[in-house]
């Protein structure tokens, strides 16, 4: 295949939400506000993201979702793909998720507490629709387990197992976020990420642990991911999007150059 | 009258969204009346082939997207509206479908063992296309663009005449785009593509795609 060819990996914007702004902390927890969620969506438009997640991470807690509204509004004027997660627990959910301008939901809690709430949104939507979200916390060598409620419950469940069920169940893709190591810029969880790529034929977005360019590449170069989700790194400008793709470049990956209309 | 087909199987708020920022005024309808009516014909959809079809015939839109197909109307379809064209789809069992594309839909090939640049199904990402010299609607895409595509299955026309694109799969050249006359399908989303697939939605809506070759300067 020629090079020109190769898909390149996704860059993907993860913004984590919790009332009207857009937080962030360091394993999920010690939130502090970076920023409101549209003006942000909009820069990262302009800069060429391959792809939006918006994750709700108060959702599981309070049982509800308020991340719709801000979904509608981006989806008026950016035109990626857009990831809705957290608080996603039924068809319905999914129904109005997609409604809302969202192309695919990223499901975790639901989908551990009953895993065939899986198979029946990609019956209902497609596997394509349907991106499995896990939250790896190492528990040993070769060991993590899966957390839910944005990083605050256990599980107990085995998260290289549970990847494989839920392909098997229909998920489309998998969004696989280090506990360990989010929000600490020290570089990914690249044992998390190569297991996980072994285990499942859909693609892997990673995510968690971004600090520099040469972490994305490592897990798009070494462990072969499909996409990378990134928060700190582009939210407080350690790499923005243009960088990170000319760095990508200068390794010889595949590199996706937005046309810079996007801007207009 | 720029027709938006809703049979219950597209995500239509994201192309009605491109539409208005384009300036397009349009219809979203599920009322083979307004299909009537269309002089252009824009057919999204996602999800699965059998049931696409299944929601197409319950709101008796098969024959009115026939009739329009028959009166030159140009018609878009996108994703599994692009499949929907084709004779016959292999999801889920096999399905017949609008049949104006002589072909059949039928999934990507597997990745090969030990290829390091293996593409994981479904192919999820941003590909560049080759288009076809003169594919009338594409041309207007430069050659940095990138369009951006979800999907397990692709159309197969029997006519290799009707491929306007493809893209590298595994080892085989997949047929992405698709034309006969004035019906035009994409299996990627023009309407997640960024500006690029904005520009193409704009030749779609802009031009008489029957009058070829294109220009686009």
């Amino acid at each position: 295949m020629a090079e020109d060819d190769a898909p390149p990996p996704r860059l993907i914007a993860r913004l984590d939400i919790k009332g009207p702004n857009v937080i962030k902390g360091i394993h999920l927890e010690g939130l502090r506000v970076v920023g409101q969620p549209g003006p942000m969506a909009r820069r990262y438009y302009e800069q060429g993201v391959d792809e939006i997640i918006y994750m709700d991470t108060v959702a599981s807690l309070y049982g509800r979702n308020n991340i719709l509204p801000m979904v509608e509004e981006a989806a008026r004027d950016i035109f990626v793909p857009l990831t809705v997660g957290g608080g996603i627990r039924t068809i319905d959910d999914i129904t109005a998720a997609l409604r809302s301008g969202a192309d695919k939901v990223a499901i975790n809690t639901a989908a551990i507490a009953r895993p065939d709430f899986l198979r029946e949104a990609a019956e209902t939507f497609g596997s394509q629709c349907i991106t499995l979200s896990i939250e790896a916390k190492r528990r040993g060598e070769g060991r993590w387990e899966a957390l839910t409620d944005n990083g605050r419950e256990r599980t107990g469940v085995d998260v290289l197992a549970w990847v494989v069920e839920a392909e098997r169940l229909g998920a489309g893709e998998v969004l696989v976020t280090s506990v360990d190591k989010e929000g600490t810029r020290r570089g990914f969880d690249h044992e998390l990420f190569k297991a996980m790529r072994e285990r499942v034929t859909v693609p892997v977005i990673g995510c968690g642990g971004a600090g520099t360019a040469d972490h994305v590449v490592a897990a798009v170069r070494d462990d072969g991911l499909d996409a990378i989700a990134c928060a700190s790194l582009f939210h407080y400008d350690h790499c923005p999007l243009v960088d990170l793709r000319a760095a990508l470049a200068a390794e010889g990956l595949a590199v996706r150059f937005p046309p810079e209309a996007a801007a207009a | 009258m720029i027709t938006v087909v809703d049979y219950g199987r597209g995500n239509l708020f994201s192309l009605g969204q491109a539409l208005r920022h384009l300036g397009f005024a349009h219809t979203v309808s599920s009322d083979p009346a307004d299909l009537d009516r269309a002089d252009r014909i824009l057919f999204p959809g996602v999800g699965a082939f059998g049931d696409a079809m299944e929601g197409l015939r319950a709101r008796g839109l098969v024959e009115a997207l026939r009739a329009a197909a028959e009166r030159g109307v140009p018609i878009l379809g996108i994703c599994v509206g692009c499949q929907l064209l084709l004779g016959r789809g292999e999801e889920f069992g096999s399905h017949e479908g609008l049949g104006l594309i002589p072909g059949t839909v039928a999934r990507l090939p597997g990745p090969r063992e030990g290829d390091p640049a293996a593409i994981r199904i479904p192919n999820v990402g941003w590909r560049r296309l080759h288009v076809r010299p003169g594919a009338p609607v594409l041309g207007a895409l430069g050659p940095d663009d990138m369009m951006y595509f979800v999907h397990s299955f692709a159309p197969r026309p029997d006519d290799p005449s009707h491929v306007s694109a493809t893209i590298p799969v595994n080892g085989e050249d997949v047929p992405v785009a698709v034309r006969r006359g004035n019906i035009v399908g994409v299996q990627f989303h023009p309407e997640k593509s960024g500006p690029a697939g904005l520009k193409l939605l704009s030749q779609f809506l802009g031009a008489a795609i029957a009058q070829e070759p294109e220009s686009v300067s």
